[in-house]
This record gives C-alpha cells, sequence and structure tokens, in this order.
C-alpha cells in the first residue's frame, strides 16, 4: 500500500485501524480495531469505502485502541451518525471520554452533511458574459465615481483658493519633498539614459543619409515636446500615485478619515487639496529637469560619435522655438492633476482591509499610467490639428 | 496561595526558569508553570505584562533566553525541529488570523492536506465535520474570512485549530471583539469540545466572565512571573494590588455575581 510519508507519527503506534465483518451467532458483526487516527485516515479510508453493511449489524469497538475526531468521523461515515450517536450512548465498553468523543463527532457529521455544498455555478459561456457584463458595469461607476472626485475636488480647491488663510503651505511642502525632491534624482537620471537611447537611434538611422548632425534636433523635438514631460508623469505615476493612494488606505483601513468626517474636518480639504497642489508644482519642475538632462544626455552622445564640435550641438538646440518647449510645458499640470486625483481616490475607495489597500495601490499605478498615454496622445492629435 | 510547582509527575505543559527578552528588555525572569492534562488554564495579568509573550514562547515561535519548556514530557524545541509540534498543539490567534486569500473550508483542510497526507476531497470533508464541530453553519463553508463577522472568524479559527487532533490548545483572546452572547456562546463551546475531545486549554483573556465560565484553575502573570496559580477563589484571595484590583473591582464583582445566579 503506498501511503504518503506522514511527518510525526508517535512512536508507540499500534496497528493502523482495521474493520472486519463476520457471521456471529447472532448474526451479522463488524469489528472495529487498531488505531482510528488521523495518521491513519487513508487507511482506514480506504476500507470504510469498500465495506457495505447490510442491516444493522452488532458493532464491536472492544479492540479499538486509539480514537480521535478524524477516525471518529470515519465511524459515523461508516455506521451513520444516528447509529453512532446511539453506540456512543450504550456500548459498555466506552470510556466516558470517548463516549463524550462520539456524541459529538455524531453531531458534527450530521450537521456537516445536512447542507449539501451550494450549487455549480453556470456554464462556460454563461460565466463568461457575466463577467463581461460586471466588469463594463463596474467600469462605468468607477468613471461616473471618479468625475464625481474630480467635480468634489474642484469645489474645494475654488473654496480655499479664495481664502488664503485656509491653505496649508506645510503640508504641501511635505508632499513636495516626497513628490518633487526626493524624484529628482531618479528622474535625472533616466531621462539622461533616455535621451542617450534616442540619440544612439537618430545616428543610426540618420547617419546612413550622411544627417547623424539632426540626431540632436531629434532629440530636442522628442524631448521638448513628448518625452520630458511623459516620461516624468509615468515615472510619477509608478512614484507618487502609489504612495497617495498607500498613505490615504491606510489611514481608511484604520478608520482615520471617519475620525475626520466626524470631527468636521475635510478629507478632501485636509488630504487631497496638498497632494494636488504639490503635484502641479512637481510635475513641471521635474519635466523641466527632465528636459533638460535629455537633451544633456543625446548631446553627449552624438558629440562622441559623430564629428561636430560642442558649440555647433549647443547653437543647434539654441536655434529650437521655445513654442515647442511649452507645447510640452502645457500638458503638465493635466498630468498632475489626474495622478493626484487617481491616487487620491483609489486610497479613499480603499476598505479596511490590508488586501484592498494593495489592491488599490496597484490600480491607482495602472490607471494614471494608463491615462497619461491616453491623454497625450490625444494632445499630440490636437497639437497636429492646431499647428502648434 | 498555590504555587507552581504541584505534585502532578506528567503535566500537559510544564515550564520551568524560563526566561525571556526582547529586544533588550526582561519580559519573563525565571517563570514556573505547569499545565495539567484535561484541565482549562486561563492567564491573566495586566497590559504589557506578557501573556501574548508567554504564549508565544509556549508554542516555540519564540525562542526563551533560558529554562525549558515540556508538552507532553517532549522539549518544545525537539518537537518543533521534526517532531510533530503541528500535530500536538492547536492555536487560535487572537485576530483568527485566518488565510484571506482561502475559503472557510479550505482554511481547515490546509493543514490536513500539507501534513496528513489527505486528498482535497478527503480533507475538505473532513474540514466540515471540524467546522460543524466548532459550531459554525455548513454554509459559511464556502465563504471568505472577509465576509465573516467576528465570531464566527473564532469559530472558524478554533476549527483550524483542531484539524490536525491536537491534544493541546492555545487560545489567545478567543472572546476580545465579541459581543457579550457571542462571548458566552464560545464559552459554552470551549467547555463542551474541551469535555468532548478531551483536551488542554492553555487560555490567554482578558475577560472576567470567560475566567468564571470556563477555566478550572488561573494563572495571575505579574513582575515577570507566575505570581499565582490556582482555582479563582484561591487566586483572588491573594494579596497583591494587581489581584485585587481586577478580582475585586467593579467588573471582577459584577462577574462574579452573573456566574453565582447561574
Amino acid at each position: 500500500m503506498i501511503q504518503r510519508p506522514v511527518k510525526g507519527i508517535r512512536p508507540s503506534v499500534a496497528d493502523p485501524g482495521y474493520l472486519r465483518c463476520r457471521h456471529g451467532a447472532a448474526g451479522p458483526e463488524v469489528l472495529v480495531g487498531g488505531d482510528w487516527t488521523l495518521a491513519h485516515y487513508r487507511t482506514v479510508l480506504r476500507q470504510v469505502e469498500q465495506t457495505r453493511l447490510d442491516g444493522e449489524p452488532r458493532v464491536d469497538l472492544g479492540a479499538l485502541e486509539r480514537l480521535d475526531t478524524a477516525g471518529a468521523t470515519l465511524l459515523a461515515r461508516l455506521l451513520g451518525p444516528a447509529r453512532v450517536e446511539a453506540l456512543a450512548r450504550t456500548a459498555p465498553e466506552l470510556s466516558a471520554e470517548r463516549r463524550n468523543l462520539l456524541q459529538a463527532v455524531a453531531a458534527a457529521s450530521e450537521r456537516a452533511r445536512a447542507t449539501p455544498e451550494p450549487t455549480r455555478e453556470p456554464y462556460f459561456f454563461g460565466r463568461l458574459t457575466i463577467g463581461l457584463g460586471a466588469q463594463i458595469s463596474h467600469a462605468g461607476q468607477q468613471l461616473a465615481r471618479a468625475i464625481a472626485f474630480t467635480g468634489l475636488v474642484l469645489a474645494a480647491f475654488a473654496a480655499s483658493a479664495l481664502r488664503p488663510w485656509r491653505w496649508r503651505p506645510a503640508a504641501v511642502s511635505r508632499q513636495l519633498q516626497h513628490t518633487a525632491l526626493e524624484a529628482l534624482p531618479i528622474v535625472a537620471l533616466l531621462t539622461f539614459a533616455v535621451g542617450a537611447v534616442i540619440a544612439v537611434l537618430g545616428i543610426t538611422v540618420l547617419g546612413r543619409f550622411g544627417a547623424g548632425i539632426f540626431t540632436v534636433d531629434l532629440v530636442a523635438y522628442a524631448f521638448l515636446r513628448e518625452f520630458g514631460v511623459v516620461l516624468t508623469a509615468i515615472l510619477l505615476a509608478g512614484r507618487s500615485a502609489s504612495a497617495f493612494t498607500a498613505q490615504i488606505g491606510s489611514m481608511k483601513a484604520n478608520e482615520e478619515i471617519d475620525a475626520m468626517r466626524a470631527q468636521g474636518l475635510s478629507p478632501v480639504e485636509m488630504l487631497v487639496i496638498p497632494r494636488v497642489v504639490a503635484l502641479l508644482i512637481a510635475v513641471p519642475v521635474l519635466s523641466f529637469v527632465a528636459v533638460v538632462c535629455g537633451l544633456a544626455g543625446g548631446g553627449l552622445v552624438t558629440l562622441l560619435n559623430v564629428d561636430v564640435p560642442a558649440g555647433r550641438i549647443i547653437s543647434l538646440y539654441s536655434d529650437i522655438s521655445l513654442r515647442h518647449y511649452l507645447a510640452g510645458l502645457a500638458k503638465a499640470p493635466v498630468f498632475a492633476f489626474v495622478i493626484a486625483i487617481i491616487g487620491c481616490l483609489e486610497g479613499l475607495k480603499c476598505s479596511a482591509s490590508a488586501q484592498s489597500v494593495g489592491t488599490h495601490t496597484t490600480s491607482a499605478v495602472v490607471q494614471s499610467i494608463f491615462w497619461v498615454i491616453i491623454l497625450n496622445a490625444v494632445a499630440a492629435l490636437i497639437y497636429v490639428e492646431i499647428g502648434w | 496561595m498555590v504555587s507552581a510547582s504541584t505534585t502532578d509527575p506528567h503535566p500537559a505543559i510544564r515550564v520551568r526558569g524560563l526566561v525571556t527578552r526582547l529586544g533588550g528588555q526582561t519580559i519573563h525572569d525565571g517563570l514556573d508553570l505547569d499545565v495539567h492534562r484535561g484541565e482549562i488554564l486561563g492567564l491573566v495579568g495586566g497590559s504589557g505584562s506578557g501573556k501574548s509573550v508567554l504564549l508565544r514562547t509556549l508554542i516555540g515561535l519564540l525562542r526563551p533566553a533560558a529554562g525549558q519548556i515540556r508538552i507532553h514530557d517532549q522539549s518544545v524545541d525537539a518537537l518543533r525541529q521534526g517532531g510533530g509540534l503541528e500535530r500536538r498543539i492547536g492555536v487560535l490567534f487572537q485576530h483568527g488570523a485566518l488565510y484571506s486569500s482561502l475559503t472557510i473550508t479550505e482554511n481547515v483542510a490546509l493543514a490536513l492536506i500539507e501534513h496528513a497526507g489527505l486528498t482535497r476531497a478527503e480533507a475538505e470533508d473532513l474540514a466540515r465535520v471540524k467546522l460543524a464541530l466548532a459550531g459554525l453553519d455548513p454554509a459559511a463553508g464556502p465563504r471568505y474570512p472577509a465576509e465573516l463577522s467576528g465570531g464566527m472568524v473564532k469559530r472558524a479559527a478554533l476549527a483550524r485549530a483542531l484539524s490536525l487532533c491536537p491534544d493541546v490548545l492555545f487560545l489567545d483572546e478567543p472572546t476580545a471583539g465579541l459581543d457579550p452572547i457571542s462571548a458566552g456562546g464560545f464559552d459554552r463551546l470551549l467547555v463542551t469540545l474541551r469535555d468532548a475531545l478531551n483536551l488542554t486549554v492553555f487560555l490567554v483573556t482578558h475577560d472576567l466572565d470567560t475566567l468564571y465560565a470556563t477555566c478550572d484553575r488561573v494563572a495571575v502573570l505579574a513582575h515577570q512571573r507566575v505570581l499565582a496559580t490556582g482555582t479563582l477563589e484561591q487566586v483572588s484571595a491573594i494579596d497583591d494590588d494587581w489581584v485585587r484590583a481586577y478580582f475585586h473591582g467593579a467588573r471582577g464583582r459584577a462577574a462574579r455575581s452573573t456566574q453565582e445566579n447561574r
């Protein structure tokens, strides 16, 4: 008989439980003996499954060694709970402890058996349709909620903008430290690297036409119009939107948001507005840094690979009109607002469990990156139409 | 006063000279305690007296700095290292600590699959009986912990603690956070199960009603050791500020009088 090794069997274990049917003088008899314990569960279970009891045989528990709840459950399965219950009351060979055990397990088996497992889920196609419908309706609700929240934040913004004494410079500056200052090194490093990569691409493609020097223009247009602000926004979506959700979500889980409301404080004014303001400052500033570093990375690679003096590269950069930079910069506040709103709203959606904080943090990052890229594409189309 | 070292030669749990330190702070210093077979022992003590630390040390989650702990005459260290400690003891953590990504039935079945080598179907069959033993409606089986009330979580956690048929049960504040009716139901369930399964129960509690309703003996933890063990009358009679405030304060008197009126 193959059995998986079982850890921690006590050394004094006697025979695994066994079960014999025989025909005694007074009709059929079942002899139950050995250890009916969890350690021998499968051995005994197999015997129980193979045994067909005809009628109500006499049960002899005289040779039973150890018995635990698992073994008693098997006994209830073999004989039926009602019979075990009767046995516990009448069998003379049982100790008081064993009677109690058998009675408790018989009652529990009866209850466990009474309720069958719930009905099966619908068939595959039905499940698919239900899932799709549920997702669409969920997405619609989320969008409606996001729009409502945006309105709420704008209203709170307008209300406190006219009352400078309600501004919270301390909270804003603390958020600025987390979202802008601490993100500065990573933004600078990553955009420098991306600038260098774009320059390598430009040299490879443009160099074939003898126009390697125009790599500088490629890098400049890419960073001024698109990459400076988009890369910054994506980095902050990963860094700050997740942080906002985690901070506000853990406050929500700890009922701090409810406590604020109960004290007549507005969570939107105290938590959301400072974060929105901080990001509205951080994204434009950081995207300026991103542009400078991207241009530096691209310029350096061009300088090393194309035979031109550094002065020529700088003069090419300075020939580019300022409006390209402004076209890029115009998107920064929009991205900042979207990232901050999504981060804070996901935080406020958390329920009181750590798991939900984790789920909503993931969702905040995914949503804010999604919207940054979509809005950037929309902006590119608009710029083409209006000729910026 | 009753001393810790009674004459029982084979207690279910024997602790001798236990010293535990956490972060340079001594929590227990030379603590002795016996828990007899088949009894429910309640451990009481003020906040920060190290009740939960003692429980965690007894079940081997924390290593003592000195002293020995034996469960059924085997040292916890040896049991822990491949000696099958998990089959000898069941633990009910304060907030249930049910695995949130598994259903209630799966929570109970997990150890049966991992340690007893049962198949999933066999384990879930047995798990349903354990849930019924813990007084849970079988309809709760397919639900997730987050969908259950506090009392049901405690019962499900108790069923999980009983899944490997242990002889010793450790409970950390089983009735904390329950309404009085659920707490009373849990107390009765505990006594019933102890009688039916012949369990030894080590119970950490603040709840005076639980203490009066379930415990055979009470141990008081104070001044880094077990100050006294004995029946409630014996322990509540000892001369100590904390014991007097605890048992003879307004809540203590109320709990005792409800018990007497029963």
